[in-house]
């Protein structure tokens, strides 16, 4: 008998400071195996955000640099300029990546910088609390939109991957779901495709993955798996938005 | 026979791996760990193919999957 | 053998960083520094550097601060309204201990203000400027020669203390024309095992700038002020001229100390005892020297274009031993040498008692 699947090499043995059941733990496992797979952990370069995933510098076991809110890109750029020939990703919630974060974001995009960005969207503010994101959906109701959010006041919400595609730096852009085992297996080769493009110099890569919040959703796991598949995704529509191929 | 094993200390109780389980052979055990979360325990070891779904969704990276075959899990 | 050649402020701060080893400048169109990125854009390529502009200042001290963690000398330049977009990353180098050279080719303020010449920067410049409790090491140079040597070692110590460095200058100094010598200067380029660069064959490295636990937050901040702390003992940088037997000691630096020193002469030649002391660091703030030399006169007398925000640290220094006297124009306006003449014979008439 012998380990099949166990703990990347990519993660540090601690701990993850996520609440039960919430998905970025199931996103940075993908990141990590893609690494051990790819061999390319000790060449990585990651950047950290703020937000819940501000301490993923702590949990993967290559070199980490932690970003200012939604500068991430233009750190990660910074770093790339340097070292052309390591593997630089950015690891991103809704709020650091599609609000504080948007000019960086679209013009690391259209720059078509040689990065990969991990883009966890789960349409809420998670370390502040459960505020309204650029993500949250019409009619959820957040800490910062109590009555549901409303076009009137709030406006829409914003589609990260249909907005990027239309510009000529992005390479490869999918958003993927990690609500059941077939989406997870479909997100993980999404992440695996993006690295392994940069790591051809094909160009920008974004990988926007569907994820739960259960804390600020006030739901327990099962249900807001159950809430992403029926409320997100039909916004959120899973699919290839870009791919240069 | 194919096993996973749950770590007591990464576990979050979140029930994931037991949903998600094709075989239904994981529990939640009636054990605490130091953080106060009761953990997930494979109970039906007979039943367990290693498919590796449990370990592939869990939030917390706990689970390790054993097997005899080569076949590692598709990635 | 001097080796001259006639160069522009604003691209000798380019020149110099290229001499000093930086290959990296990050940086966002604004005026008065305009040369300064042109003059990169044009060269960094010959030397295999990267020039990138970015979408805004935000991003582009950002990526100062990826390039500084992946280890590489950079350079990013901005003039005051950009400089105050800045503030966020240059707090972030400060906190995570990044090397970087920021360049303020200053202008007036506050707001949108105009591109003329100010000094109205100071209190920005080396109180910190953005939050938390930290330090930029700030020098201030008065001509086109004086701009090279601050890049330079602008570079070398903020290597040496992991610390940003701030060049604090203005819009007439970047425009002006003047001979410079760039020597036969060799950077000291310093081994960083800390950056990021690949964890292959040791430990994964992080840098951050958080510390969650206020325990460790504390004890971060401690370091830190050791670290100025050091700077503060090390690295006080002035020039004391005509000072020897002065009995009025005029305080300035930069552009404004140039126009001084022309005043100082006027003063000189008509017999006022009259010297000045010019800032070359303004921050660690050459307090040790100035100490000394308030003793030795009658009164100081502080010029700057600005309403008046380096008088402040010169007041601690003197802590009411000797009467200061201010001239500032703010708002892009200078004073003339006549104007700085003036005020020095009233001062002079004054003390020797020729007046009231």
């Amino acid at each position: 008998m012998k380990v099949v699947y166990e703990r990347p090499e990519s993660l540090l043995d601690v701990p993850f400071t996520y609440c039960p059941g919430c998905t970025h733990g199931i996103i940075h496992r993908m990141v990590a195996d893609t690494l051990d797979d790819l061999g390319i952990r000790e060449r990585t370069i990651g950047v950290s955000p703020v937000g819940c995933s501000v301490f993923a510098y702590e949990f993967f076991n290559c070199d980490m640099v932690a970003a200012a809110h939604g500068r991430a890109p233009a750190v990660a750029t910074g770093i790339k300029r340097v070292h052309p020939d390591k593997i630089v990703f950015t690891y991103q919630g809704d709020g650091d990546l599609a609000a504080i974060g948007t000019a960086e974001i679209i013009h690391a995009a259209a720059r078509g910088e040689n990065i990969t960005v991990i883009f966890a969207n789960n349409v809420i503010y998670g370390m502040t609390g459960g505020q309204m994101a650029p993500t949250t959906l019409i009619g959820q109701k957040t800490d910062t939109t109590p009555y549901g959010r409303s076009v009137e006041a709030n406006g829409h919400p914003i589609r990260v991957c249909e907005l990027l595609s239309s510009l000529d730096g992005v390479a490869y852009l999918e958003r993927v779901s990690t609500h059941d085992p077939k989406h997870v297996l479909k997100a993980q080769k999404a992440i695996k495709k993006a690295f392994q493009y940069q790591v051809d110099g094909k160009g920008f890569t974004l990988i926007e993955l569907l994820s739960t919040c259960p804390s600020n959703w006030g739901m327990n796991p099962l249900d807001s798996l159950k809430w992403l598949e029926e409320s997100m995704l039909p916004y959120y529509k899973p699919g290839v938005y870009k791919d240069i191929g | 026979m194919p096993f996973i094993k749950v770590r007591d200390d990464l576990c979050k109780g979140c029930k994931l791996c037991i949903t998600f389980c094709p075989k239904q052979v994981i529990r939640m055990s009636d054990r605490l760990n130091p953080k106060g979360y009761y953990v997930a325990e494979l109970f039906d070891k007979e039943g367990c193919t290693g498919c590796g779904i449990c370990a592939r969704m869990c939030p917390d990276v706990a689970i390790s999957v054993y097997r005899e075959d080569k076949k590692e899990v598709p990635a | 053998m001097s080796n001259k050649v006639l160069m522009k402020g604003n691209e000798a701060i380019g020149e110099a960083a290229i001499t000093a080893g930086c290959r990296h400048f990050f940086g966002y169109p604004i005026t008065p520094q305009s040369e300064l990125p042109a003059y990169l854009s044009k060269h960094m390529p010959k030397v295999g550097g990267v020039f990138l502009q970015a979408e805004s200042e935000v991003a582009a001290i950002n990526m100062v601060y990826g390039a500084a963690a992946a280890g590489a000398r950079v350079l990013t330049s901005s003039s005051s309204p950009g400089i105050s977009l800045k503030q966020e990353g240059i707090s972030y180098l400060a906190s995570s201990e990044l090397p970087a050279v920021i360049c303020n080719v200053m202008r007036a303020g506050p707001g949108l203000g105009t591109i003329q010449p100010a000094q109205a920067d100071y209190f920005q410049a080396v109180k910190g400027g953005g939050h938390g409790d930290y330090h930029n090491i700030v020098l201030a140079p008065e001509s086109v020669q004086e701009i090279i040597d601050h890049v330079r070692l602008g570079f070398d110590l903020s290597d040496k203390y992991l610390n940003p460095a701030m060049i604090l200058l203005d819009g007439a100094l970047g425009q002006m024309m003047e001979p410079v010598d760039f020597g036969d200067y060799k950077p000291e380029l310093q081994e960083k095992p800390w950056a990021a660069t690949g964890c292959k064959g040791r430990k994964m490295n992080a840098i951050t700038s958080i510390h969650i636990d206020p325990r460790d937050m504390e004890a971060h901040n401690i370091k830190l002020q050791e670290k100025y702390s050091k700077i503060r003992e090390s690295e006080q940088k002035c020039e004391e001229w005509m000072l020897e037997d002065a009995e009025i000691m005029v305080v300035a630096y930069g552009l404004c100390a140039r126009i001084c020193k022309s005043a100082i002469r006027v003063c000189r030649e008509k017999g006022i005892k009259v010297g000045l002391f010019r800032l070359i660091s303004l921050w660690p703030f050459p307090e040790k020297k100035l100490d000394k030399a308030i003793d030795k006169v009658k009164e100081v007398f502080v010029v700057e274009l600005s309403a008046g925000q380096m008088i402040e640290d010169v007041k601690l220094v003197d802590n009411g031993r000797k009467p200061i006297t201010f001239h500032g124009r703010m708002g892009g306006m200078t004073p003339s040498v006549e104007d700085i003449s003036d005020r020095i014979e009233l001062i002079h008439d004054r003390i020797t008692q020729k007046v009231g």
